[in-house]
């Protein structure tokens, strides 16, 4: 296989051997603790304009298959990993980590250090980086320095949708009309609330309230997504009038914009929580819940004070805010994933909780 | 289901420990890592430990990780006692495996907790029963919508035909409350149906077995699970057998974590495992087997269960166990630890990650590297045993890899098993060549199928043909694929920088690609050293780098980052003793343990390397430092190369730290040499002083200047050069390889048609060193342990074997100190083992043993009152039999019963601390008013096809101890802990061969006059009934009359056989049958006279009021207690 390299923002270089498709990748560069899941990873929009760096050295072990995508193609701008899989085994695999990958145009690179890499993403906060083959380290580094950085760009309107759409219902007639809001959604929300008696109206991230709210939902979603939240004041607005009018639901970057619609302000975290083990603790009940993560900003617990917010949830590892409640409004927040996909299902009550919130507002 | 309310929240004060006893197949050094830990967290927690248990050989029974330490007896009597003494609140019965569980629901049914008011700590007392308890195992699956097998619990076989018929063949047997699946089976016809539920009934206490469906080729997945008494649950690593179902997960090869799992189906699995831990109401660690369709359709009629690919819950283990040993040292997630301080109230998120020190248990490991684990099985000694694999495990140990790739993993894990230079190059003899098909190829499941997948692959079988044969994973069949197709660039191309890595990367030895290379091993490493294509060390941290790590251990990888820069300041490396295994067991763990304490309280940086994960040696906080990694010369002269700064680009190299080779058994002591050759320092004893030790001709010339006696003999090469040393000495003569370990393919022969088959047979034995053979001296067997500091030789004690010489060492009862020995032979044995000791130029540790041949030729003494000190036998001789310059398996019991901590005494020897300076003097150290009596246990209930008879060659895979203030109670403790006592009442079978009859007719009477009822076979009969003694007549000849001596022993009719060996050919193998029935129906089987004479006259001080249960500290300082 052609050598590549995969040169960071701080000069470093890291040697590897290409895969997937013959092409250059800039982004940032995040590294994910995750065991399993590759395929969830790839094709979740929260990687928007990131490279992937998988911590688990084997990858593409059991292939690619058509169920286990969350959005309908390949997100991330580039893949390194220490291994790649060129025979994989699995009853539902219909083909390799690298053949999808080569499918939609996305390049990887094996047999890199990756703990090495992620040591340095680790120390020295997460950077931008660059994949290439065809050009020299140093001429790559002059590239990559002369790209925007991956925090002034709104990945959010990359990755939505342009036309709302409605998630196949689930069967029966005592649905629940729920609006989600697509910043970046992971498809296993829309199925996880399907599978709980939901109607699921997925619009546009740049839709304005009064049109979420001419659908006549009974609850709103937030969903994850990429980038800074801070660049996506249309999304806040918006966010601004649907929470104080509906029982909401934000996850991930959905949580972020809550925080900033009511006042709060959010910051970068030097690395990022990405995996599937992340502790949170439920403040209410004093719990500890194993988590899916995969977020590099975070919501400043300080900024919230008289915003009527308040933290319900903490990372017991670092101590930044999990999860938000409003002193009187009917809305609750996460910055983990109760969808899993890649990860724990120990969450998915929240989706439960939240349509409990949403039937007690009824009356 | 369990309704589990909290248990009371308050906080014991003191907590018993139960630990696991003797090691046995199933039950090996994880528990002496688990009940460790859980001293060591008690400390922590600010709780008073009172720890039992009946070996001494475990680090948890040392002073300073208990507070209060018994070895005494793992029984309800003898445990109820402790209680008394000691009332704990509470009771950790998690720590000791099954018989910690087991004794603690015995003493739960007897009443002891309710009468002293003992709390069951940790797991319920109903979980352990719903565990054991397939019938309620099954309801509680089925309340929590959990699938399992079909399947039906039987007490008769005639039900177990009705339930086959059933739910159809082929069927699995798992007998109710046993160890390590002892008594289960896979059954393909009605006939092996019966067979092996007659044996699963027997083997059940509560006389039950499980017959269930057998999942033929399904997946075997495990989970690690720990939850907290507020409910948080957590899993610590999942791992995946590459064997499919129907093997013993103790005899399978594992990856950690799962390699061919989706997403999907792993937290699927996860889930069901916490509502498994939840639905059990566990507060600790629990392990959950589970069994996943490889495809749906091999599942048809499985009840569905949510998520893509069918699965079953399998089985439970509501405590800690082997393979949570082994997910602790995969992950750096400290189970037992962490379980033991759940037990005592505390919640995940309030116990901090040891390794990271700063986040805490509340979390889930991540892993950045594939480990592979791999059984050691006794198959190296047991040739002749039934090598199949099934449910009933039969590995004595096993070795753990860590790799960034998993055919490094694996090849890394195939070099720790220390089988010889095996490596996966090796093919196992008799397969069929090129063109043949995957049928002609034994792919079903036995100790040596990773090395016929190889062949197989190698000789081009089509991977397909090959998976279905076997039932594993084309992803590893894939991998095994690579490593081939590697071996083939190795043996085509020219060896380039670039392949040389490649191969590297593979886990490829530089021996491996040596020969396929056509280089010698040290020209592959000069390569390396030229091409700067080294090793470097990765950290085993729990969260793949995401913190920064406190406390991490390394394993090696060919990749750019190295994180093992040398120690700085005074360092010195600790080689251990790798797998456990028969002759190696975990007194040599305990050794090493001992001496990197030492090393620390020197002021060193101790360094450990070995491969074992269930040890306590391999424990992070055991050592400064870590390496898990083959114990070969390569992976060792790496780890010193790296030390001494050599892995540094650029760096100029300090000086490789020294080395301590005494404490890991034959594994370490091997290396000495080429780690000599390679100009690497070793601590203590030379090389040189080494070789002069072993080498037998060496030895004997340097014995012989010194005019100490010994056995007649010489190093032998062939046939010939061996029938004329035996015509030169006489018959018999013990005959052995030289370098071996554990009387290994030791025998003794009594004619030349017996040497020359030897000969035949052991030819590629001695693999290049020579066969030693010896004139067998009959006689009494003594043992010295003995530290050397060039000036001065310390004896802690003596110890003598209650087994005439002919039994191996580490088979015998061994006595401390002394039954019989007079002044003269004491004088005689100090003198010898100093002037020895000197003459060898010994650093450190030395063995030796001794035959004492007298005018009364040893032998059972006539009375109780033959067993007082100081009577020596008239006009004796001694001679030193083999003289091991290293530490030997006594050496945690003899300094455990002297109070000399000899590990220590000798680590501070080799950095040159005088004895003097110790304030140790030379000779004999004051003889303790204890007496202690070292008793083995051995595991042939496991090893099908093995025969039991002692012999020169070691078959036991534990020891216990029984100590007291006199010989008659310490012996009786030992007989009582090794499983060896007879019932008090009863029928004994008798085969005694007729050069021991006149023997044994005292013995024959004693047992009359006991009120024993005698069977006996046919010449031996006609002995007692010359003695005018009841006897029943039962034929040996099995096709002849009902019934005969296998009926009654499987009948239940005896309780005990006495069986000695008629010397060589035939009669072995009449004896073969007897001795095989009685080891699996479990029942004392004794092959020495000697043996039986002890235990006989014990039955008289069987009254648990004739000894005492006291902490051993009390056995060591006080006097007795007054009656």
């Amino acid at each position: 296989m052609p050598k590549g390299i995969l040169v960071l923002e701080d000069g470093a270089v890291f040697e590897g051997q290409t895969f997937g498709a013959a092409a250059r990748a800039t982004g940032e560069v995040v590294f994910n603790t995750a065991m399993t899941g590759y395929q969830e990873m790839l094709t979740d929009p929260s990687y928007a304009g990131q490279i992937l760096v998988p911590t688990y050295p084997l990858q593409g072990n059991y292939g690619v298959n058509p169920q286990d995508g969350e959005s309908r193609r390949i997100q991330v701008r580039g893949f390194v990993a220490r291994e790649e899989c060129l025979r994989p085994s699995h009853w539902q695999s219909t083909g390799t980590l690298g053949g999808f990958l080569a499918s939609q145009g996305i390049p990887g690179l094996a047999g890199v250090d990756t703990r090495a890499l992620t040591r340095r993403l680790r120390t020295r906060g997460v950077m931008m980086g660059t994949l290439t083959s065809d050009e020299s380290a140093e001429a790559a580094l002059a590239r990559l320095r002369a790209l925007p950085a991956y925090g002034s760009a709104d990945y959010v309107r990359e990755v939505s949708i342009s036309e709302p759409y409605r998630w196949p219902a689930p069967p029966g007639n005592s649905a629940r009309r729920i609006a989600l809001l697509d910043c970046g959604v992971k498809h296993n929300i829309m199925r996880i609330l399907s599978g709980l008696g939901c109607v699921v109206t997925v619009v546009p991230a740049a839709t304005p309230a009064a049109e979420v709210l001419s659908l006549e939902p009974e609850g709103i979603v937030l969903s994850p997504g990429p980038g800074d939240p801070a660049l996506l004041g249309y999304a806040v607005a918006t966010v601004r009038e649907l929470a104080q009018r509906k029982p909401t639901f934000g996850i991930c970057l959905g949580h972020q914009l809550l925080g900033l619609a009511f006042g709060g302000r959010t910051f970068k975290l030097p690395f990022g929580h990405r995996g599937g083990n992340h502790p949170v603790r439920d403040l209410a009940t004093g719990r500890v819940h194993i988590t899916a993560q995969n977020h590099g900003y975070a919501v400043d617990a300080e900024s919230l004070a008289g915003t009527g917010l308040e933290v319900s949830q903490v990372n017991l590892n670092d101590g930044t805010v999990e999860g938000l409640r409003h002193r009187d409004l009917p809305l609750m927040s996460i910055q983990y994933h109760s969808e899993a996909s890649p990860g724990p299902l120990d969450n998915v009550y929240l989706f439960q909780q939240f349509l409990d919130m949403v039937r007690n507002s009824d009356v | 289901m369990i309704e589990h309310k909290r248990a009371s929240a308050s906080k014991p004060s003191k907590v018993l420990i139960i630990g696991s006893g003797p090691i046995i197949i199933g039950q090996a050094a994880e528990f002496d890592y688990a009940g460790t830990q859980a001293c060591k967290a008690m400390r922590e927690e600010g709780v008073t430990s009172v720890l039992v248990n009946s070996n001494p050989a475990t680090i948890m029974t040392d002073a300073h990780i208990a507070d209060i330490v018994y070895i005494e007896p793992l029984t309800v009597e003898s445990v109820a006692r402790v209680i008394e003494r000691e009332r704990p609140q509470g009771l950790l019965p998690t720590l000791g495996g099954q018989t910690g569980l087991n004794l603690a629901v015995e003493l739960a049914d007897a009443g002891v907790l309710d009468r002293y008011g003992v709390r069951l700590l940790g797991t319920p007392l109903a979980t352990i029963r719903m565990a054991e308890d397939r019938e309620l195992f099954r309801q509680m699956l089925a309340d929590i919508g959990e699938p399992c097998p079909p399947s039906a619990t039987v007490t008769t076989v005639a039900e177990a035909r009705r339930v086959a018929e059933r739910i159809g063949l082929p069927l699995i047997v798992r007998p109710s409350y046993t160890l390590g699946g002892t008594g289960s089976g896979v059954v393909h016809t009605a006939g092996e149906l019966e067979q092996v539920v007659a044996v699963g009934l027997a083997a059940s206490p509560i006389h039950q077995a499980l017959i269930e469906k057998y999942l033929y080729h399904w997946k075997e997945i495990e989970y690690e699970v720990m939850r907290d008494g507020a409910d948080n649950c957590i899993t610590v690593c999942n791992m995946e057998n590459l064997d499919p179902m129907g093997i013993h997960t103790g005899d399978s090869i594992v990856v950690a974590p799962s390699q061919t799992l989706s997403d999907k189906e792993y937290q699927m699995l996860r889930t069901a495992s916490l509502k498994i831990i939840r639905a059990l109401g566990i507060e600790g660690g629990c392990n959950i087997q589970l069994a996943l369709a490889p495809h749906p359709e091999i599942a048809q009629g499985a009840p569905a269960a949510p998520g893509p690919t069918p699965y079953y819950v399998i089985e439970v283990n509501p405590r800690v166990s082997r393979s949570s040993a082994l997910a602790s040292k995969a992950t750096g997630y400290p189970i037992a630890r962490v379980a033991a301080k759940i037990a005592v109230g505390k919640r995940l998120d309030e116990i901090p990650n040891a390794v990271t020190g700063r986040t805490t248990a509340a979390f889930e490991p991540a892993l950045d590297y594939c480990v592979v684990k791999i059984p050691r099985w006794p198959f190296d000694k047991f040739a002749f045993g039934d090598r199949g694999l099934g449910t009933q495990m039969k590995a004595t140990g096993e070795v753990m890899a860590i790799d960034r790739s998993f055919e490094a993993a694996l090849q890394k894990a195939v070099r720790s098993l220390e089988m010889g230079s095996r490596s996966l190059l090796w093919e196992p003899p008799g397969l069929p060549g090129n063109g043949a098909p995957a049928s002609a190829y034994p792919l079903g499941p036995h100790d040596l199928r990773l090395w016929t997948l190889m062949a197989a692959l190698r000789r081009g079988v089509p991977l397909a043909d090959i998976g279905r044969a076997s039932g594993i994973d084309p992803w590893f069949l894939q991998k095994l694929q690579s490593i081939v197709e590697m071996e083939k660039a190795l043996l085509s191309l020219p060896l380039s920088p670039d392949l040389l890595r490649a191969a590297k990367r593979m886990g490829f030895s530089d021996e491996q690609i040596g020969v396929l290379g056509d280089r010698l091993p040290e020209q592959v490493r000069e390569s390396r050293r030229q091409w700067r294509i080294l090793p470097i060390y990765k950290m085993v941290d729990t969260c793949a780098a995401e913190f920064d790590a406190a406390t991490p251990y390394f394993y090696s990888t060919y990749e750019q980052e190295n994180e093992a820069l040398p120690l700085p300041g005074a360092k010195a490396l600790v080689i251990g003793s790798g797998p456990i295994r028969i002759g190696q067991g975990i007194e040599f763990d305990y050794c090493s343990v001992h001496s990197a304490w030492a090393l620390q309280e020197a002021g060193y940086k101790s360094i450990m390397a070995n491969s074992n994960p269930e040890t306590v040696s391999t424990d992070f906080d055991t050592s400064d430092r870590l390496y898990f990694e083959p114990l070969d010369e390569e992976s060792v002269r790496d780890i010193l190369d790296n030390e001494g700064g050599l892995g540094e680009a650029g760096q100029a190299p300090s000086a490789a730290p020294g080395s301590i080779v005494q404490f890991g058994g034959q594994t370490a002591i091997n290396l000495a040499a080429p780690l000599a050759r390679a100009g690497l320092p070793i601590l203590g004893s030379s090389a040189e002083a080494i070789d002069l030790a072993e080498d037998r001709g060496r030895f004997e010339e340097l014995v012989g200047r010194l005019g100490i006696p010994q056995p007649p003999g010489g190093a032998v090469r062939s046939v010939e050069e061996a029938l004329q040393v035996a015509q030169l000495i006489g018959y018999p003569v013990l005959v052995r390889p030289s370098y071996v370990l554990g009387g290994r393919a030791m025998e003794i022969c009594y004619n030349a048609t017996e040497l020359i088959r030897y000969m035949t047979l052991a030819a590629d034995l001695g693999r290049g060193h020579p066969i030693l053979v010896d004139k067998f001296l009959q006689g009494k067997e003594v043992e010295v342990d003995a530290v050397c500091d060039g000036a001065d030789v310390l004896i802690p004690g003596i110890m003598e074997h209650i087994e005439r010489a002919g039994v191996h060492s580490g088979d015998s009862l061994a006595v401390y100190p002394g039954l019989r020995l007079s002044d003269k032979e004491v004088d005689t044995i100090i003198d010898y083992t100093t002037r020895i000791g000197l003459a060898l130029k010994v650093r450190g540790l030395l063995n030796a043993q001794f035959v004492i041949t007298s005018d009364d030729k040893g032998g059972p003494p006539r009375s109780w009152d033959e067993l007082t000190f100081g009577k020596g036998g008239t006009n004796s001789v001694v001679y030193v039999l083999e003289v091991n310059p290293r530490a030997s398996r006594t050496v945690p019991f003899i300094s455990k019963v002297t109070g000399v901590p000899l590990m220590k005494v000798a680590t501070k020897v080799m950095l040159g601390q005088s004895l003097q300076a110790q304030g140790y003097r030379s000779g004999l150290w004051e003889r303790q008013r204890l007496v202690a009596v070292k008793a083995p246990v051995f595991s042939m209930s496991k090893l099908t096809g093995v025969d039991t008879f002692l012999g020169p060659e070691m078959k036991s895979t534990g020891e216990v101890m029984g100590v007291d203030y006199t010989f008659a109670p310490a012996l009786t403790k030992a007989l009582i802990a090794a499983g060896l006592m007879l019932p008090p009442q009863g029928s004994v079978l008798l085969s005694i061969a007729d050069r021991d009859k006149p023997e044994a007719m005292p013995l024959l009477r004693q047992l009359h006059s006991l009120g024993y009822t005698l069977y006996a076979t046919e010449g031996t009969a006609a002995m007692i009934q010359s003695l005018g003694l009841p006897v029943t007549l039962i034929t040996k000849k099995l096709g002849e009359g009902h019934p005969n001596v296998v009926d009654v022993i499987n009948d239940g009719i005896v309780q005990g056989v006495i069986n000695t060996l008629t010397e060589g050919g035939a009669p072995l193998r009449d004896g073969f049958a007897i001795r095989r029935a009685a080891a699996e129906k479990r029942i004392p089987c004794i092959t020495s006279l000697d043996t039986a004479w002890v235990i006989v006259h014990s039955l008289a001080s069987r009254d648990p009021a004739a000894y005492s249960i006291l902490p051993l500290p009390a056995y060591l300082e006080g006097a007795p207690p007054q009656p």
